[in-house]
């Protein structure tokens, strides 16, 4: 069982989609997910997929026909990146709150501008809070996983909510590394088939979607889409488990790599987490209690969850690839502080802004966040009382070219 | 609960997801005529029923009964728009 391969992102995530076998697929080339559809593409022309792909004139489209597709009864999906995503705004919205389980693979890019196609997470980070599912990928292996189990959390009964698996841009896209495949069949049983209870192609059930929804109701379907997106963590554990089962590969809200017994913690998503991971080796061999907490399920987002995870840290670093440009710290800053908050831990905490427009971010680089964490963790364990300091300058920059 | 019986007070949980009707024909249980902005008065007594009015209302709003005559306005579908009083003859239509 198990298929050892050497594929790049892109290829990993056009074979998952091979291996799913969707029923439409529609999508527009933008860098640096181009490859995914164009991959794919070949797929239909060898007669490899039944699906009908849809080569639309943009991104926009891309996604309205996702939503048709998806409306009719068919599963669709969809890839793209940054500006891709940006034209697709108004849909992306349409879609979570039409309840379709579209699933997309978001290639992480930095939105312009000005114009850079490298990789940030400014393209996720904007559509965060848009009602979509939002599983990120470390590396090819993450981004294949994660999408065979993506329509399994997407479509179930309790969730009905869009999903889309994220991995960094050229980083992850278009390296190519070791990557365990699935076999087809498993694959095939593993998916299972899309059987919506109400779909628009039912000639038994003529029904009408998306219908004008004002002051009396659409409050009451946004919560009921919040309610989804809560259900969405059950779901999304139970299918990882059973995925484990197949694969043997273990996913989780999020991976603790050396967490429990760390003072010094990281959090941050998608390729940094493999950077991270050489930085906690490295000081671990000296003796320094260094750990990662990577997320995986950024949306729903584990508030809880991670406060109880870091409970036990000296001092905790948030590391987010993208400005928020609010003067008061990155999205996953925010959403991690909070939750900690929230949740009664109070450890001292700090902000990273790293990565921005495909910035490398180096192994020496996070050690040095490691060592800023250190100092940190020292002044706190000054205060012989117990009282918790107040971190100076919490919203930082980290390979920023300064004066 | 069908669709067709929810209303403003229906809790959150009896809703369909995304506002979707599962039940088709029943478009005319949407009461339209709280938009009119002005409001048609029939007067019957100036009506010769020569049927120019009915024809020309946009939402189908002038009833009109099995002898062929009209009958007042649908205030449930009337846009007050005012057409049906532009091209009466008789003045039997008067915007309030």
């Amino acid at each position: 069982m198990g298929i050892r391969e050497r594929l790049s992102g892109n290829e990993a995530a056009a074979i998952a989609m091979k291996q799913i076998n969707p029923d439409v697929v529609a999508a527009f080339p933008i860098t640096p997910s181009t490859e995914i559809p164009q991959y794919f593409s070949s797929f239909v022309s060898n007669g490899q997929v039944d699906t009908e792909f849809v080569a639309v004139e943009s991104e926009h489209s891309a996604m309205s026909a996702c939503i048709g597709a998806q409306s009719a009864g068919a599963r669709a999906m969809t890839a793209t990146s940054a500006n891709g995503l940006s034209l697709m705004w108004e849909m992306i919205y349409i879609a979570s709150s039409l309840r379709l389980p579209i699933v997309m693979s978001l290639v992480n890019r930095a939105v312009s501008g000005p114009l850079n196609i490298h990789n940030d997470h400014s393209d996720a980070m904007g559509v965060r809070d848009a009602g979509w599912i939002m599983l990120f990928s470390e590396n090819n292996q993450e981004a294949y996983d994660n999408l065979l189990m993506a329509h399994r959390i997407a479509e179930h009964k309790d969730v009905q909510l869009p999903l889309m698996v994220c991995q960094d841009g050229f980083i992850t896209s278009h390296s190519i590394e070791n990557i365990e495949l699935l076999e087809d069949d498993i694959v095939k049983k593993f998916v299972g088939s899309y059987k919506p209870e109400h779909y628009l192609l039912n000639d038994k059930e003529p029904i009408a979607v998306g219908p004008l929804d004002l002051q009396a109701y659409l409050f009451e379907h946004k919560a009921q889409q919040a309610i989804a997106m809560k259900n969405a963590k059950k779901v999304i554990k139970e299918v990882s488990e059973e995925f484990k089962k197949i694969s043997g590969r273990k996913y989780e809200f999020f991976e603790k790599y050396k967490l429990d017994d760390a003072e010094m913690v990281i959090v941050c998503m998608n390729s940094t987490a493999g950077t991270t991971k050489a930085a906690v080796d490295e000081l671990r061999a000296q003796g320094i209690k260094a750990g990662l907490l990577k997320v995986r399920m950024f949306r729903p987002f584990p508030a809880e969850e991670i406060a109880e995870a870091l409970k036990n840290a000296k001092a905790v670093a948030i590391l987010d690839k993208a400005d928020s440009l609010n003067a008061a710290g990155g999205a996953l800053y925010e959403d991690v502080t909070s939750g900690m908050f929230i949740n009664n831990v109070n450890v001292p905490t700090v902000n990273y802004v790293y990565g921005i427009g495909g910035r490398d971010t180096t192994v020496a680089d996070i050690k040095s966040v490691y060592k800023d964490l250190e100092v940190i963790a020292f002044e706190q364990s000054k205060q012989v009382d117990g009282t918790k300091i107040k971190v100076e300058n919490p919203y930082r920059y980290l390979g920023l070219r300064t004066k | 609960m069908t669709e067709n019986e929810l209303n403003p007070k229906t809790p959150m949980e009896d809703l369909t997801i995304g506002g979707n009707i599962y039940t088709a024909g029943n478009a005319k249980e949407f009461k339209t005529g709280d938009w009119r902005s002005t409001t048609p008065k029939y007067i019957p007594e100036l009506c010769k029923q020569c049927g120019l009015c009915f024809p020309v209302c946009p939402d189908d709003a002038i009833p009109v009964n099995k002898e062929g005559k009209r009958e007042d306005f649908n205030f449930d579908a009337c846009k007050g728009c005012g057409v049906c009083a532009k091209v009466c003859p008789f003045k039997a239509i008067e915007m309030e």
